[in-house]
């Protein structure tokens, strides 16, 4: 199957649900988000620091250096309150909107 | 936004990542995934060439984050700027003649405009200086004349709208005991007179009503700089006394030198007395004009026209209490700002309008010259373009150099507006008010900082402008030369504004010179050159001389003088002195019935001199005789009167032999025994228009008693001389010191330089306008050659082609000087335009001069086409020399 390309605002949601499950550095946030989504999702080159950087800057993702494990310097991210809150919001907005969407798109000819 | 985020914001944008974590972090990812990779089975090379294609490089990391977090604009900005000083310096003559000329625009600017704010903007340095009014007593031959002593008390008690009044004349006194007779300058103040300025004492208090009773013992308050300089600032000079013409004062204040005031005939003096102090006999007469003008303070809340009414009702009811001095008395009122700046304010604003002028051409100047540089820059941008810059990038970093020109131009600005100021401040005319509030402070370097800025605005955006409309690709093809036409068209569009701007500056100082050589011609009616006019304090003693006695110093004292080498002629004058002092008199003629009240007296300018006054002056003599010696204590009253007064009152008659009562002298009979020229009291340019001008002149020694024993406390002196004046002043000097040493010459100017001060500020606004215009006429003349030189050098080709065509070089000078002068006379025909709808704001400076004079305009005109003409002269040579050979293979 084909990958599916990714808008900026929605990598940056995963890049928060993935680390809502604990801690990691950045390849590790990348494997995870691979995990979830069963690789079937593609990350242009650049796009994934940019988001890491802009979450940051938000306040959403915490980071801190720590010795990633063949002991290289990593920093190592995790959500913060607000992120948390942030991650609720915007979950329950995608799902709302998708369900409309999904709910529309489906409808059949004749009940337009 | 909430708090938390705003503050990491800010973090952020002062302490961001250093570029080494980013990287570090980066790198750690990358080798990670690397080795991932190759678990999974690649080669180490092909592992690291996928990791690199997947996640990217690590050098772009820190650029990515930093535009990620937002810091990329900043990060630009510094590229531009650090671009723009490069720039800058490569084209170093050019950066230094922007910085240069700009820096002059800009500081000239700050120095009028410090002067501007010092004077005209900044309130008064008093506490609700919004309450603070002038006050004098409007009369039917004066609308500002002084207000009497009496009427002063009665304003003061029965008004309902100001909360204090306050009453002031300047005098002098000398003053003796504390080693040499010092002069000392003085004010009669009445009580509280300090306390309506809210002033403050440094020491001590100030008067009360207490001290204006008659009788009570004298009092005086002395200035700080008085204090420390005769009493050493002793913190006990309360209560000592000080030794004034003879009489001793006893300390009871002193006042601090942090005061600055003129206003109202008040100026801060060395020392300040009671009113009630001052020995002349017609102080408590309410119909008298001593001299004194008042101050007030409204009430809070109180507007000047509620004023107004208010002083309406009081002198209403003194004009019915007192019909024989007060009828057709009011009272004048000005607002205190108004009163000390008003008649300047006109001046400075167009002296403003003048500087903002030669701004605007400095600006234009740069501005064709930043053009003219940008399309030389065509190829330069052009890359940048097929690089990946966008319109909005290119323009960014232009005006960011030409901000950077800007405010350097500002900052080096400040140096000639300090050196400026203090010129200006030294140079200033006596009559500007406030000079001591004027200085550099924060509001005016705002107002530089704020222009210089508007100025690199505005002359980056003309090329910024141009370069953003460029096709990239014919900028690429051309060899970076650029469209040329549109180019031609804003220079000359902008030599056009220079040359207007210039014109309608170069027009105004015109006006200014015709002016001045107009005022300079006007006879004042006496000869000025070789007149000397100085004071003579005389010795305490001779406070408690008789008249006689007076009568025999002043006679010595005139033979003494007449005796230094050099003096041609001595005499005493008091009474007016032409453009120095004045002096008015009452008088009805002979035979008729005398007037009832003082209004409807007859008034004349009164000069009381001595028989050698003429001789002196050198004022035309014109039927009978001047004063002789024989007019003496002993023989009839002898008067002689100006043209003015006998076509005035004698018209068509011979007035020798005519007879006038004199009510100063008690209402004693004089014989007219002469006519002379009329002297030009009030000034060259506004005695015509005066009321008051008829003139008489009286001898000293037939004074009457009261008067000479108005004058023991000194007099003052006009002598002519031969020869060099310093000899002469060191003469008279020890001359009166060698009679007695408790005698001081002093205030010794000469007659040349009081003419010349009549006329200073309208010399000064002639200098300044003057300057400006030339400065214009510079900038105007450097532009018009650099734009000219410019455009020829890219019409190189056009022109060798033309040569190569059969055009001779007479021809192609032609055409360069075809060109500039086509462009010149439409600058000039739009600056008379602009001439002749400005200059009419000026019409209070000019005498005798209409504001649209056609010799002015016609001259100023031929020396602006000459000045463009010969702007365009080296550009024209360097044309015509041009191998047509050469010229067609340059690119």
């Amino acid at each position: 199957m084909k990958p599916v390309e990714l808008p900026q605002g929605t990598l940056e949601m995963l890049i928060l649900k993935a680390v809502s499950l604990g801690p990691l550095h950045g390849y590790g946030i990348l494997l995870r988000i691979q995990q979830i989504s069963g690789e079937r999702l593609e990350i242009l080159q650049g796009s994934f620091y940019t988001a890491i950087y802009r979450l940051e800057r938000q306040g959403w993702i915490k980071g801190e250096w720590g010795e990633s494990q063949n002991n290289r310097r990593a920093r190592f991210y995790s959500l913060s309150a607000a992120g948390r809150r942030q991650l609720k919001a915007e979950t329950a907005k995608w799902i709302d909107m998708t369900a409309v969407v999904a709910w529309i798109l489906n409808k059949q000819e004749d009940e337009i | 936004m909430n708090l938390p985020s705003a503050f990491r914001k800010l973090w952020y944008s002062i302490a961001p990542r250093t570029a080494m974590d980013v990287e570090d972090e980066f790198r750690a990812t990358v080798h990670a995934y690397q080795e991932d990779l190759i678990r999974e089975g690649l080669s180490e090379e092909e592992a690291r060439r996928k990791a690199q294609i997947d996640l990217g490089r690590p050098l772009v990391q820190n650029e990515i984050y930093r535009e990620a977090v937002g810091l990329r604009v900043f990060d630009e900005l510094r590229g531009d700027i650090r671009y723009g000083f490069r720039q800058l310096r490569k084209s170093a003559g050019f950066t230094l003649t922007a910085v240069i000329t700009l820096a002059l625009g800009i500081g000239i600017n700050t120095a009028i405009f410090s002067v501007v704010n010092g004077v005209v903007l900044n309130p008064l340095p008093f506490s609700h200086p919004e309450q603070l009014v002038a006050l004098h007593e409007s009369k039917p031959n004066f609308a500002n004349g002084s207000i009497s002593y009496p009427n002063f008390l009665d304003w003061r008690k029965d008004n309902h709208t100001f909360a204090a009044m306050g009453l002031a004349r300047g005098y002098g006194f000398s003053m003796t005991g504390r080693g040499d007779a010092a002069q000392l300058s003085a004010e009669f103040l009445s009580d509280g007179f300090f306390g309506v300025l809210g002033v403050r004492t440094v020491l001590g208090r100030e008067f009360t009503p207490a001290d204006e009773t008659p009788g009570a013992s004298p009092v005086a308050m002395i200035s700080e700089e008085l204090w420390r300089n005769k009493f050493d600032g002793a913190p006990n000079v309360l209560g000592q006394t000080i030794a004034l013409n003879g009489k001793n004062f006893s300390i009871v204040g002193v006042i601090p030198a942090s005061l600055k005031l003129q206003v109202s005939n008040f100026q801060v003096s060395d020392v300040y007395a009671p009113i009630r102090q001052w020995g002349n006999p017609f102080l408590m007469f309410r119909g008298a004009g001593l001299g004194f003008h008042g101050i007030g303070r409204l009430k809070p809340g109180v507007t000047i026209e509620q004023a107004r009414a208010d002083l309406e009702r009081v002198t209403g009811n003194l004009a019915a209490a007192f019909p024989d001095d007060d009828r057709g008395i009011g009272a004048s009122m000005f607002s205190m700002k108004e009163e000390i700046v008003g008649s300047t304010k006109d001046f400075l604003l167009i002296l403003l309008g003048a500087v903002g002028f030669v701004l605007l051409i400095a600006c234009v100047n740069v501005a064709s010259l930043m053009l003219a540089r940008a399309s030389g820059r065509g190829r330069e941008f052009a890359v940048r373009a097929a690089l990946g810059a966008s319109r909005g990038r290119v323009t960014r970093q232009l005006l960011t150099e030409s901000l950077l020109l800007g405010i350097a131009a500002g900052a080096i600005g400040l140096l000639p507006a300090a050196f400026g100021l203090k010129a200006a401040l030294h140079a200033l005319p006596a009559a500007l008010p406030r000079a001591d509030e004027i200085g550099l402070d924060f509001r005016v370097f705002a107002f530089t900082s704020l222009i210089s800025v508007a100025t690199g605005i505005l002359f980056g955006l003309a090329p910024a402008w141009r370069v953003a409309k460029e096709n990239p690709q014919t900028a690429l093809k051309e060899g970076g030369r650029g469209a040329i036409g549109a180019n031609q068209g804003s220079l000359s569009a902008f030599v056009v504004v220079e040359v207007a701007v210039a014109l309608v500056l170069l027009t105004g100082a015109g006006l200014m010179v015709r002016s001045l050589v107009r005022l300079w011609d006007v006879d004042p009616g006496f000869t000025a050159q070789n007149v000397e006019m100085f004071s003579i304090s005389m010795p305490p003693a001779m406070a408690s001389a008789t008249p006689q006695m007076v009568r025999a110093k002043h006679l010595a004292l005139n033979e003494a003088l007449a005796e230094v080498p050099g003096v041609t002629a001595v005499s005493q004058t008091w009474g007016a002195v032409p453009m120095a002092g004045e002096d008015d008199q009452w008088f009805w003629i002979d035979g008729q019935p005398k007037p009832r009240t003082n209004n409807d007296m007859n008034w004349v300018i009164d000069y009381i001199v001595d028989p050698d006054y003429q001789r002196v002056m050198k004022i035309p003599l014109k039927r009978g005789r001047f004063l002789s010696r024989d007019d003496d204590e002993h023989a009839p009253l002898a008067v002689v009167v100006d043209e003015v007064f006998a076509s005035r009152y004698f018209p068509g008659q011979d007035p020798i032999g005519r007879r006038i009562d004199l009510d100063n002298y008690g209402g004693k009979v004089a014989e007219i025994v002469g006519v002379v020229g009329h002297v030009k009291q009030w000034g060259l340019d506004s005695d015509d228009a005066q009321q008051l001008r008829a003139q008489y002149y009286l001898s000293c020694l037939q004074a009457p008693d009261d008067l000479l024993l108005g004058m023991r406390s000194g007099s003052s002196f006009m002598v002519r001389y031969e020869g060099n004046l310093a000899p002469v002043i060191a003469g008279l000097r020890s001359t009166v010191r060698h009679m007695s040493n408790e005698q001081e010459l002093f205030g010794e100017q000469t007659m040349e330089k009081v003419v010349a001060d009549s006329m200073a500020s309208r010399r000064f606004a002639m200098i300044l306008l003057g300057g400006f215009a030339v400065l214009a006429l510079l900038l105007a003349c450097v532009g018009i050659y650099g734009v000219m030189a410019y455009l020829v050098s890219q019409r190189t080709q056009e022109v060798g082609i033309r040569m190569a065509l059969g055009a001779r070089r007479s021809d192609v000078l032609l055409l360069v000087f075809k060109g500039g002068a086509r462009v010149a006379a439409i600058g000039i025909a739009i600056g008379i335009a602009g001439a002749i709808s400005l200059t009419r704001l000026m019409r209070q400076l000019l005498f005798n001069v209409s504001p649209t004079d056609p010799l002015v305009i016609a001259a100023v005109c031929g020396l602006l086409m000459l000045v463009a003409m010969a702007a365009c002269f080296v550009p024209a040579r360097r044309a015509a020399s041009i191998e047509p050979m050469r010229a067609l293979r340059t690119e």
